[in-house]
This record gives structure tokens, sequence and C-alpha cells, in this order.
């Protein structure tokens, strides 16, 4: 019996230890991982990437901030390359999509929606060079890039409400058209910001 | 171009996987190599702060009650900062404290490696909450999965009573694994344009006059180690696909590998410490068989696209690029998709609601094996407990006692593996049959169809598994939703970790038996579709009514 007690006695001190070298550690790993981490790392940050580290804003010829490389933007004035689908509207306080399911109805709704508008407002364009990613939600709601093709197709729409000729958008498009990443990775793109930021300054 | 960057990608891996293993492994040996010299004098004071004097081995039920207990007081801590984290500095946003089943779903979610997500992190946490709750508790639920893995991969492969001392393991995943990598890259993301302030929203007046609110923070810092530890959890709601967490194609490959490399690696640290690096190898050839088949479908299904819009006389040679981004296109996208749900990380650059139905399979299918390289350590033990079944279900075959790495397998250990088995598909399936059954879950659904069946097996399958991700059109932030994932994510972690750390205990005390020519190989070829099989068998005959019932019944409809 005393063997058993005493062994049980062994088992519950060392219990107690352990709790308090988990609290110990615990509250020592709360510190290094939850806040000297971070601010280690924002202070590095801070030093060696400012403009990455703060947003990569975007400015224009005067210096106004522009809104940011990354985050797209709502374009309603169809003399503007349009971006993508986005619920949200662009309102990048938030992020989102309504995740429709393939099968969601109210999806084949809003993509044929989004078709009719086309044509009301691309009369020169047939639908079947309508590319599918113009006309979908992107997953973030702030997609800031269309694709090459989708920038191309809204051509003859902007040459005719601007004046600009075809070729010169056609050049724009090129010139604004981003390789995949080390020239292999994602996709090539055109940033629809930056590329319609060009634009108001070749309107002025 | 799509495959050769996929192959490229798949190439860096299988460059970086092995010395990643090797590395782990003179981590956790515990025998004095060259990186002592550099991290030895940092662990020395935290060993002395915690006051760990000998670093004595432990028995497996002192490993357990240890990790459990350091999770316990990093969840209580964090409980309660979540709930105060109104008034607590850095909260530039006036962000309000979150109520209580939300606060139990996402202190579990994040201890358990989890990172389900039922807020979203733009409106819901503050700054100091992102650092001092959500990136420490990233940093920990992952080392301490390490660490138990390590542990179960010492108690099967060495002789004695001990299987590792849980606090020198813990401090050293931490000092020589995460934090370096995670310094590492989070200054490699900020080069790239991830932001890393603790400034406010900004506030931008757009090319069309309008005012933009822009969403940011303290992003990079919480980004590597989201993907280094496998824990998933965005910093902002659509995590990975925001394109402040995710800004190129370049950042997503990194993003990809990070989550990926320790994972892949782990296999090369079990090789070395079974010296035999063939034993790594057919865990490792197995993990990659399924990962390349899961692989091929996704990027299939996605690149054919969604018959529902093809249909419409558009363009839509792309593919479905419904819930996608133009940066990553099909090949990052479904690449991301597939690793994700591999390595148990749970963060996404898409929105698998908006998979196809083949495309969202992958990832539900993945979760529901949890054995294609799995989250921080879980993955490797998973499928070491399948290679313990598939022995056993040989040997019978044969008519001879089983043996695994020169031990008898007997009733104790298949018994605890029959639990940890079996749990997994029980948590998924009974609750969400219940969510079927009653109004509270029934009424989160938010697609008509089989897509919802779909969002409510996704929700659970992701909970077991400790991924993370989700359907996310599921409108999951109720108290029905947050208490009963919360359950199901604790149970699977908790139930299986335990009782896998038993049955490493009953191997490490059991005399090696001699190897014959009659032994029974387990580090060849044979062995590794054995282990496909028994793998696919149990999972198969697990999943597949229900697997039938949503992905494949939505096929079926919009084909």
């Amino acid at each position: 019996m005393s063997t058993i007690t005493k062994d049980g006695q062994a088992e519950s001190s060392s219990v107690g230890s352990i709790l308090w070298m988990a609290l110990r550690m615990s509250i020592l790993f709360i510190i290094l991982c939850g806040i000297a981490y971070p601010f280690i790392s924002t202070g590095l940050a801070q030093l060696l990437f400012p403009a990455q580290a703060n947003g990569s804003l975007l400015k224009d010829k005067e210096g106004n901030v522009v809104g940011s490389e990354l985050i797209g933007q709502a374009f309603t004035d169809p003399k503007y390359f349009q971006g993508r689908v986005s619920s949200i509207d662009y309102k990048a306080e938030a992020s989102g999509s309504n995740n429709y399911g393939p099968s969601n109805p109210d999806m084949l709704e809003r993509t044929k929606a989004s078709i009719e508008q086309w044509k009301k407002d691309n009369p020169d364009v047939p639908i079947d060079q309508l590319p599918i990613a113009l006309i979908t939600n992107s997953g973030s709601g702030l997609d800031p890039h269309i694709t090459p093709q989708s920038a191309s197709v809204q051509i003859p729409r902007i040459s005719k409400l601007t004046g600009i000729s075809e070729q010169e958008l056609q050049s724009l498009v090129d010139e604004y058209t981003e390789n995949r990443d080390l020239g292999i990775f994602g996709d090539k793109r055109v940033n629809v910001l930056k590329i319609n930021l060009a634009l108001r300054e070749a309107l002025k | 171009m799509d495959i050769l960057q996929i192959i490229i990608v798949i190439g860096i891996l299988m460059l970086i996987a092995k010395p990643l293993g090797n590395y782990m492994y003179h981590v956790f040996s515990n025998e004095s190599n060259r990186t002592d010299k550099i991290f030895g004098p940092i662990e020395k004071p935290i060993f002395w702060i915690i006051g760990l004097k000998k670093r004595a081995g432990m028995s497996w039920r002192k490993y357990a009650i240890s990790f459990v207990l350091t999770n316990v007081m990093l969840v209580a801590v964090s409980y309660v900062l979540l709930r105060v984290q109104s008034g607590l500095p850095l909260n530039p946003n006036d962000i309000g404290n979150m109520e209580p089943t939300l606060v139990m779903n996402t202190v579990i979610s994040f201890i358990t490696n989890t990172n389900l997500q039922h807020y979203s992190g733009e409106t819901g946490l503050t700054y100091f909450s992102q650092m001092a709750v959500i990136m420490m508790m990233m940093f920990t639920s992952a080392a301490t999965g390490l660490s138990v893995a390590v542990a179960f991969v010492r108690g099967i492969t060495t002789k004695g009573s001990t299987i590792g001392n849980f606090f020198e393991d813990f401090v050293k995943a931490h000092i020589r694994i995460f934090f370096p990598l995670s310094i590492l890259i989070t200054l490699v993301l900020v080069g790239m344009h991830v932001p890393q302030t603790l400034d406010p929203t900004l506030s931008v007046t757009t090319l069309e006059g309008a005012t933009q609110q822009i969403a940011i923070g303290p992003v990079a810092s919480l980004e590597s180690i989201k993907h280094l530890g496998t824990n998933g959890g965005g910093f902002f709601g659509v995590n990975s696909a925001h394109p402040f967490e995710n800004p190129n194609g370049t950042t997503n490959v990194i993003e990809i590998l990070s989550m990926w490399a320790l994972a892949a690696g782990l296999p090369f640290m079990y090789g070395r410490f079974a010296k035999s690096k063939k034993q790594g190898w057919v865990i490792f050839s197995a993990m990659m068989i399924l990962f390349l088949v899961f692989l091929t479908i996704a990027y299939t299904a996605e690149k054919s696209g969604n018959p529902l819009l093809n249909g419409l006389g558009i363009d839509a040679s792309q593919g479905s690029m419904e819930g996608k981004e133009v940066r990553f296109g099909i090949a990052q996208s479904a690449l991301f998709t597939t690793v994700t749900t591999a390595a148990t990380t749970g963060t996404v650059n898409n929105m698998h609601d908006t998979l196809t139905p083949l495309g969202g399979l992958v990832p539900l299918a993945e979760m529901m094996l949890n054995v294609v390289f799995g989250g921080k350590g879980v993955g490797l033990v998973n499928m070491l407990m399948y290679a313990i079944l598939a022995v056993f279900i040989s040997g019978l075959m044969v008519g001879r006692t089983p043996e695994f790495l020169g031990r008898k397998i007997e009733s104790r250990e298949m018994k605890l593996i029959a639990i940890a088995i079996l749990t997994h598909p029980f948590i998924i399936l009974a609750p969400t049959a219940i969510a079927f059954l009653t109004d509270l879950g029934k009424g989160a659904i938010t697609n008509p169809g089989y897509h919802g069946i779909s969002q409510v097996l996704y929700e659970f399958t992701s909970s077991a598994a400790n991924n993370g991700s989700g359907f996310e059109g599921l409108a999951d932030n109720t108290p029905f939703w947050n208490i009963s994932t919360g359950l199901v994510m604790f149970f699977g972690r908790y139930i299986s970790m335990i009782a896998l750390l038993a049955v490493a205990g009953s191997m490490n005390r059991k005399q090696w038996v001699p190897e014959t020519l009659g032994t029974f190989r387990t580090d060849n070829a044979l062995f590794t579709f054995l282990l496909l099989g028994t793998v696919i068998l149990i999972g198969a005959l697990t999943f597949l009514p229900a697997i039938v019932l949503g992905p494949i019944a939505e096929h079926l409809t919009i084909r």
C-alpha cells in the first residue's frame, strides 16, 4: 500500500511541476511569438522596404495618391477599362465574394445580365470574344487585374468614347501587360488602375 | 506554360524536402551538431526561465500531459485577450470585443492548428489580437504538432521507456525552425509588396473621385508563419486571395512551398530516425502519388470550366474563373488548392465554394484522407498509423504475426489505432447529419441543391482534419456552428494525438524481434502500394456515400 501512495505522490508532484513549467513557458512564448516577433518584423520591414510595407501606394504625375497598385477600384465610366465583377464593389475595408457554387442559379442570372450589359455597351465586339474572367466575380472582390484579352476587347468601346485610335490603345495595353512573375509563375495580366491612370494622362 | 510552372514548383519541393528532413532530424535527435553553436546560446536562457534543468526524457503520459497543459494555458490567456480586445492597445480601427461563442470557436480553432475563421480579420480583430493571439497561436500550435510527431517517431524507432522532453522539443521547434524561417520569409514577402505596418486603414481618393477605404496591417509577419506552421488563417477574410496577402505569382509559389516543404520533409526525418532512409521514401512516395492524382483532377476540372457558363456563348477557354484571381490563373489556383488541403493548412487563394464540383471534391477528399503530407506533424503520424494498419492487415492475410520496424503489433496498438481512425469519420459524419436535421444547421446553407450538402460536409471535414478552409458561403458565425465546429476541431486534434502517443509509448517498451527472411518488408515499392491501398480502401468505404450526395450529384446535374 505504502509504495502505491509513494508512487501516487511522486506522480502528482511531477504534474505540479509540469504545470508550473507549462505556465512559465506559455507566458514566455506569448511574449516572444505574439509581441517580439511581429514588432521586430515590422521594424525591419519599415526599415528595408518602406514603400512596399505601407501598401504600395500609387501616385499620379502631380503626386496625389490615387490608390494602391495592389487593390482594384470600381470603374463606372465606360471610357475607362473596366475591372472584374465584385460583389463588394471594390470596398477594400473588407473583402469577399458571394461564394456562388457552380450550380447556383443566382450566379447564372448574374452572368447572363453581364452578357446583356456587354452587348449594349460594346455592340462592335461579339460575345464569343468576351473572356470569362471579365464577367466572373474574383475571389477577393478586389482583383486589381484583368487578362490582356479582357483589356483588348474593351478597346473599340473606349476608342469610340475617347477618340483615341484603336492602335494607340492597343499599344497602351501591350505596354501595360505584365509578364508572368519571373517569366513563369502566374498568368499574364493588365493592372486596371495603372492603365486607366495612363489613359487619363493621355486624355488631358 | 500551366503544366510547366506546376512541374517547376514540384521540382523545387523535391529539392528542398530532403535537406529539410535531415535538418529536422539534427534538431530533434538531441545529438550534438553544428546548429548547437548558433542556437544553443539563445535556448539556454529560455530553458532557464522555464525552469527546465535536466531535460530528462518523458514517458508518453508525461509528454501528453505536458503538451495538453501548455495548450490549456495558451487557450486561457487568448480567451481573455479576445474578450477584452477593444480596450487593449493597438486598436486604431476601433474594433469591438468578440462574443463568447465566437471567441471559443476562434481559440480552439487556432490552438488546434485548424484556423477555421468564423470572423473576418479586417472587422473582427484588433492589431494586438492579430499579433498576441493569432500569430502567437500559429507558432505554438505548429510547434506542439511538430513536437508530438517527433515524439511519436522516437517512440516507434527507439527502445526504452521515454519519448523525449516536450518542453525541449517545443523550444527547439521555435528557435531552430519557425523563428528563423518566419523572419526570413516575412522580409522576402514584404520585398514583394506584402504590407507590414501598424498604421490604421488607409483612405484614398480613387481615379473616379470616390473614397476607398483600404484595410491594411501587419500582414507579412502573419503570412509567413501562417504557411510555415500549416495554420492557414488569413489576416483578411478572403485569406491568400487578397492582393495584400498574396500579390503575385512568385509570392504564391513561396507560400505554397512554405506550407508544403516542412510537411514533405518529415518523412525523410522519420527515415533518419528509423535508420533506414528507404522507410522515409516509402512514406513520401505514397503521399506524392496521392497528391499527383488529386492535383490532376483539380487542374483538369477547373480548366474544363463550369458547363453552365461554358454554354452561354462567351469565350470560356480560360477555365472556371469564378472566385479566382487573374494573377494566379487556373494553374496556380489549382496547385494552391491541392497543396493547402494536402498539407492541411487551410489557406486559400481562390474561393473553394466556387470550385467546379469535381474541383471541389479534391480538397474535400484530401481532408477526409488526412494523410497526403498533412499538417505540422499530423500527416506523417497519420500515414504511419495507416502503415501499421497495412502491416496488420497483410499479416492477417498471410497468417503471420504483424511486425513494424522490428516490433510486434499487438491488440493494444490496434485498439488505439482503431480509435484514432474511427474518430475522424465519426466527428465528420455525425455532426453533418445533425446539422441537416436542425433548422439551426440548415439555415446557414447559402447555395441551393446538392451544393448545400457539400457546404455542410466541407465545414465539418475541414474542422475534423484541422484544415480550416471552408466553402465560405456558409453563414457559420452563429452559436450552433461556433460550438459544433469548435467541438469537432477539439476532438479531431486531441483524441488522435493522445491515442497515437499511447501507441508510441507501447511500441517503445516492446522487445525487438530480429529480422529474418520471413519478415514482411516495409521498405519497398510493394509496401508503398499496400499502404496506398489501405488508405484508399478505408477512405472510400467511409466517405463515398457522403461524397456521392454532394459533389458527385452536383457534377451530374450540371454536366
